[in-house]
This record gives C-alpha cells, structure tokens and sequence, in this order.
C-alpha cells in the first residue's frame, strides 16, 4: 500500500477533477464561454503524453545502455500509452473545435503537428511489427524512438510558435495569461495535470505488467 | 574519413539513374500541367517541387544502405569508427542530394517557368533543405535496411519525420517566391540550421548502436 499512494492520488485528483472541473464557475470570455473546461481535460493530455514519451525515451537510452528485455517493454509500452493520451488528445480537442470552431478538423499548426506526430510514432509500431528477431526489433526501435522524439518535439513545442494558431492565447484569441489571472481555474488545472500525467504512468505500468507476464507465459510453453 | 568518402563516391552507379528519375518526374509533372496550358500559380509550383524533391531523395537515400553488400559493411566495420561512417555517409548524402536539386530546379524553372524573384534565398534552402534530408534519411535507411519489408519502411518512416523539416522549407521557399526580405525568413532559417544540428548530432550519436547488431 505504501508504493501505491501515487495511484490513490490519481483518482483523488481525477475525481476532484471531474467534479470541479464541471461545476465550479469559470469566467465568461468570448467565443469559449463553457467550453473553456476543456481545458481540464484536454490540454492535460498533451502533458500527460509529453511526460510518457519522455519516460519512453528514457528507457530506450537505458536500453541502449545495458540491453535487457525488461527496459525494451518499458519503453514500447510507454510509447504506446503515449500514442493512447495523444489520440484522446486529439479526439476531446475535435469534438471541442466542433462546438467552438465550427468544424471537426481545422487547418492549425498545432493539429496538424499533432496528427504528424501520430504518424511517426505509428511508424514506430509498424517498424517494430517488421522484425522477427527480438533483440535486434528491441534494439532498432529503441534507435527509431530516441530519433522520433529528437524529431517530433520541435513540431509540438517550436513550430506552432512560429506560426499564427486558432487555438486560445494565439494569435488575438482569448489567451492563456487571462485564465492565469482566475486563480479558480488554476486550482482545477495544475491538479489536472498532475492527475492525468499519473493515469498515463498507472496505464503504462499495467501494460508493462500485462507484457512481462506474456513473455513469460511464452516462455513457459517453450520449456 | 576522406578515404571512407571516397569509397561510398566509388560507389556512384546509382547517380545516373537518379539523374534520370528526376528529370523523368519533372517531365511527367510539366506534360500533365501543360494540358491546360498555361503557367502553373507560385503555390503549387512550390508544393510540387518539394514534392519532387521528397521522393527522390527517399529514393537516393534509400539505396545508399540497401545496397551494401553484408561483406563491404564487416570490412568497413574493421578498418573505421562508427561514427566515420555515418558522417561520411550523410556528407555523401547531402551532396548527391544537393546535386539531384540544383538539377532538378534547373529543369524545373526551365520547362514550368522560374517564378522565384529571390534566387540566393530559394538556393540557401535548397542547400538546407539537402542537408537536413541527408541527416534524416540517413539514420532511417540504416534502420530501415535492418528490418525486412525494408522498402515500404523506408517511407513510413521517412515521411512523417521530414514533415517538420518540410514545412519549413515550404515556408521559406514562398518567402523567396514571393521576394521577401531576408528578415522575414530569418527565424524560419534559423530554426532550420537548429533542426538540422539535432538531427546530425542525434545521428551520430546513435548510429554506433544501430551499427554494433
């Protein structure tokens, strides 16, 4: 119970999440209105898959370092539970540009480095599918993965800044500083972003969990 | 290094038919747009060049590793670091690819027309955009020739990595069609030569794992 207090914070903080982020008051802007809570739910994916990617790269050096299977699974689960915040990421950021925009999907620098950063750690699946040989797929997709993220974090966190976006706090629109000034809105969305950050490290461990005891069970039938 | 150059420009059989591949494309795009008969507007002058320019690269490139005989990399791999290869490879790289460009533009701007009005701007991203490909390509041909359906990876995994590069390139390019100022491109630029260090330093840092297997 004493290693899992940070799972018991996770759904303390999601539930207060859940419950504040829709009934506690937000202030009126333009074109937002009540769709502003989404940003309790949806910019706190795109930390949470920052952070989980990070954690993926991470093993991936570790791997590369001392080659033993365990940081391999680490680091693909990882990469997928990433893959995973980035979809819903997207999906809550859709249904929200449909209600706000207008439109499903919008011609915007930030959606468009999103959807190409899918594309490249969809890559990262298929490339590791292509390999019979395990250690050298472990070894390969663990050089892919480092090279992706050197990759793919200038389109998330340099290019959009660049460039005009529709999103808020770009180019005129109802911008971030404003909401730093509701301290209300601040106490519902750094507690977000811890809580979604550790649900993706909960949903990685149990993947990892759910992969170890796979490999094992398969070596279990080869002996 | 320079003889580890040397070696993969012995190896230059395959310039001519990427000669050819570019001249064929540029061809095949100017008897398509002629059909209706008139000059094609800047923005989709700029999109198809880029165009052009993405596939044969990937092509280029490609071939560099899935040619190597698995006999010539264990020689190499005896006489040279790791890290000589892969600087020699993504030199290599970016000239051929820098040559396949400046061909491809002059062939380009003489059959569909030259719309640029900044001709030194267009050529320095050119050049960027030549090396920044090379550095990228490079690393994914080398772990695409690892796997076994190496040909289709090669694009899976070449295109999306490119595209932050690409967007780039684009952006500076209409500057230069459109005869900006040099200040309006400058951040885009500098971005760019960023982007291309993190790619050559990630790729040398990491070739000698890919290497080792």
């Amino acid at each position: 119970m004493k290693k899992n207090w940070w799972k018991v914070l996770t759904v303390l903080l999601l539930l207060y999440v859940a419950v504040a982020g829709l009934l506690v008051p937000v202030p009126r802007l333009a074109i937002l209105n009540e769709s502003i809570r989404n940003l309790y739910f949806h910019v706190p994916m795109w930390f949470g898959m920052t952070a989980i990617l990070i954690a993926s790269v991470y093993y991936s050096v570790r791997y590369l370092h001392t080659p033993t299977a365990g940081f391999d699974i680490k680091a693909h689960e990882a990469a997928r539970t990433g893959i995973l915040m980035g979809c819903v990421g997207l999906a809550t950021g859709s249904i929200w540009a449909r209600y706000t925009w207008g439109a499903w999907w919008t011609n915007d620098p930030k959606l468009n480095g999103a959807a190409v950063a899918m594309l490249i750690y969809g890559a990262y699946l298929v490339l590791r599918s292509s390999f019979t040989d395990e250690q050298q797929r472990a070894r390969v997709s663990s050089i892919y993965n480092i090279f992706a993220f050197a990759v793919a974090m200038p389109l998330f966190y340099i290019l959009p800044r660049l460039t005009d976006s529709l999103h808020p706090g770009a180019g005129g629109n109802p911008a971030f500083a404003k909401y730093d000034l509701d301290s209300d809105m601040r106490l519902v969305f750094y507690p977000a972003v811890i809580g979604w950050t550790l649900l993706a490290f909960w949903v990685a461990q149990l993947a990892t969990r759910i992969s170890v005891l796979k490999l094992k069970l398969y070596e279990k039938q080869l002996a | 290094m320079q003889k580890d150059f040397r070696l993969e420009w012995r190896q230059r059989a395959a310039l001519n038919g990427m000669l050819l591949y570019v001249s064929s494309t540029v061809f095949v795009c100017y008897l398509s747009f002629s059909l209706r008969g008139g000059q094609l507007p800047a923005p989709a002058w700029n999109a198809l060049f880029w165009i052009v320019l993405l596939f044969s690269a990937v092509n280029a490139v490609a071939k560099g590793f899935l040619q190597e005989s698995r006999g010539r990399m264990l020689y190499y791999y005896t006489v040279v670091r790791p890290q000589a290869v892969i600087l020699a490879k993504i030199a290599y790289n970016a000239l051929l690819l820098l040559g396949l460009a400046l061909v491809a533009f002059a062939l380009y701007a003489v059959v569909l027309g030259n719309p640029v009005q900044n001709v030194p701007l267009f050529v320095g991203n050119v050049v960027l955009g030549a090396v920044g490909f090379a550095g990228t390509l490079t690393l994914v041909a080398g772990i695409a020739a690892k796997a076994t359906n190496s040909s289709t990876l090669m694009a899976v995994l070449g295109f999306p990595l490119m595209v932050p590069m690409l967007l780039l390139l684009i952006k500076v390019s209409k500057n230069a069609l459109d005869g900006l100022e040099f200040e309006a491109s400058q951040n885009s630029l500098l971005t760019l030569v960023a982007l291309n260090l993190i790619v050559g330093a990630v790729s040398y840092l990491l070739f000698p794992f890919l290497w080792r297997s």
